[in-house]
């Protein structure tokens, strides 16, 4: 009797389709994977423990380097966070502006991951056409925060600085032409037999063991829960959007793929809505204690600049508490959970990333399949090493 | 408020002994309970109360500040009925163990993980407890507050000189 042994196998830390830093074990029979254990952590750089020892104002940075493929998400649901733990009060026109951000953010995540999970399987256009989109996205990133990636946008009560008036131009043109680069992705894609083949019924997972695992965000709507947090546990007006909730049936990569789609059909949709109801305000709430002074204030009398180095050395005495903020992030829920002792600084910030959770989860979708399977769940999971390790 | 909460009203009912204190704050209903009845409690929010995601799982140090070191703590987060609930429950540094929660959700098996790995509180019964973020020779704890911030071998931050 000839016998057969299992072969260990490993994946990663430098392998092009993990997505950054993440190193799997494999143990295969034949090309069949038996088990997967992830190995994470290459990425640590202790965001949570930088942020006990900086004031409110200053751990803000550290968030864009987060998932660093949506700055402005994690700018937001931090932000969202400390307003809540301050009672802060946002004007309309820097909650829609922070609307149509996150939104553009969202768009530009998921170009990223149609791009990588494409380029993974084989479709090396999309890949080009997807990233070509993107640059959009980053140019306006640019113009309103003058980087293309660690934006820093946002602030306590509001926005660093009002956007410029091509903003809105910008943002519309890119909108409007988008369901159009969304029609020519999923010609390349939706009927592809090579795209079919690779992704229906891989990585199937069912919205029980999403939900008992842990899963958010796109994913679990791809296994068919009707789950979002942007319509169910509304935050910073988004109750006054209207956009669908897309939801699969399969709970496969396709399944996955598909909602993702719908999603950026949406995204634009919530762009144009809150482009359309921009109106003229202030940009920042009045609330001295807290916020930052316009910067006008500052560069033009001394008590602006008094105000502006006592917030930015000392910050401000948050009230003793504990508050969590979940947002829907591109990836799922990304949550902000800040104990506060009265001080300046946090007690502890922990940060409850999407992708880490849903990480878990890859064993659970890629056992009894084919390496190059593993490769499409990796994809479809749509992880980000940075948020992950933090 | 915090005593009109569903989920608070059915877990004073069942256990009365248990529930340590009830917070309200900023909208946001915290239960602190026992040790020994939180993997009750979590079953019973779980199967009875339909709290069945476990959002986040995390612990807090408060050394010098309060009596038990350790405060975990427990986000849940019920679909069906869009709710959220926390539940605290304290850790002492001489007893730095607690039960693990893989046994109500999976969720629960890395970020205890986490927890063991960043603050060194033990999961009884964890299946698999490794450290997960820091490498397997790592010595000590980064998250507990004694932990120097900038490193093993360094003085402890004092703050900015400026």
């Amino acid at each position: 009797m000839a016998t057969t042994e299992t072969m260990t196998l490993n994946m990663g830390p430098q392998h092009p389709s993990t997505h950054g830093v993440l190193r799997l074990v494999l143990e295969l029979d034949g090309e069949v994977i038996v088990k997967v254990t992830p190995h994470i952590g290459f990425l640590h750089r202790g965001v949570e423990k930088l942020a006990e020892h900086r004031t409110y104002h200053q751990i803000l940075p550290l968030t864009d380097r987060l998932d660093y493929l949506a700055p402005m998400s994690n700018n937001l649901g931090y932000i969202l966070a400390v307003e809540k733990l301050m009672a802060v009060e946002v004007p309309e026109r820097a909650e829609t502006i922070r609307i149509i951000m996150a939104e553009l953010t969202r768009l530009e995540s998921h170009l990223v991951w149609l791009a990588c999970h494409a380029l993974d399987i084989g479709a090396m256009t999309v890949f080009i056409y997807a990233f070509r989109e993107r640059e959009t996205v980053m140019e306006i990133y640019e113009l309103i925060s003058g980087a293309r990636m660690t934006s820093n946008f946002f602030r306590v009560g509001g926005l660093s600085q009002d956007v410029p008036d091509e903003f809105v131009k910008k943002a519309g043109d890119f909108i409007d032409a988008m369901p159009g680069y969304l029609d020519q992705y999923e010609g390349l894609l939706t009927t592809n037999p090579i795209w079919l083949k690779r992704t229906v019924g891989n990585g199937v997972i069912s919205a029980e063991d999403a939900i008992e695992i842990g899963i958010t965000g796109p994913a679990l709507r791809g296994s068919g829960v009707d789950w979002d947090l942007r319509r169910d546990d509304s935050y910073s007006g988004y109750d006054k959007y209207q956009f669908k909730v897309p939801v699969g049936e399969n709970c496969d990569t396709f399944d996955r793929y598909k909602v993702r789609l719908v999603e950026m059909r949406e995204a634009c949709k919530i762009v144009r809505q809150g482009l359309d109801r921009l109106k003229p305000g202030p940009v920042l709430a009045d609330c001295p204690q807290v916020c930052y002074p316009p910067k006008e204030n500052v560069y033009n009398s001394i008590e602006g600049l008094i105000h502006h180095f006592k917030i930015a050395s000392e910050g401000f005495y948050a009230p003793e508490g504990e508050v969590y903020q979940g947002v829907e992030a591109p990836k799922g829920e990304l949550g902000f959970y800040i104990v506060s002792d009265g001080g300046n600084k946090p007690e502890r910030l922990r940060i409850r990333p999407p992708s880490f959770v849903n990480l878990q989860a890859i064993e659970q979708m890629s056992v009894g399949s084919m390496i190059a399977d593993l490769v499409a769940v990796i994809g479809t999971l749509d992880i980000v090493l940075g948020e992950i390790d933090r | 408020m915090a005593e009109n909460n569903r989920a608070v009203q059915k877990l004073k009912e069942k256990f009365a002994a248990s529930i340590i204190d009830v917070v309200e704050f900023r909208g946001e209903v915290t239960v602190t309970v026992a040790k020994a009845a939180i993997i009750d409690i979590l079953l019973f929010l779980k199967h009875s109360l339909q709290f069945n995601q476990l959002t986040d799982l995390t612990a807090v140090d408060y050394l010098d500040k309060k009596e038990d070191r350790f405060m975990m703590v427990y986000q849940l987060l019920s679909i069906a009925n869009k709710d959220r609930l926390r539940i605290k429950t304290a850790v002492t540094e001489a007893d730095c163990s607690i039960p693990t929660a893989t046994q109500v959700w999976k969720t629960a098996n890395w970020l205890e993980r986490e927890v063991f790995d960043l603050f060194g509180i033990t999961f009884d019964k964890h299946p698999d407890q490794r450290r997960i973020l820091m490498s397997d020779d790592w010595v000590g704890h980064p998250l507990r507050k004694d932990y120097p911030l900038q490193g093993p071998d360094r003085e402890p931050y004092k703050g900015r000189l400026s």
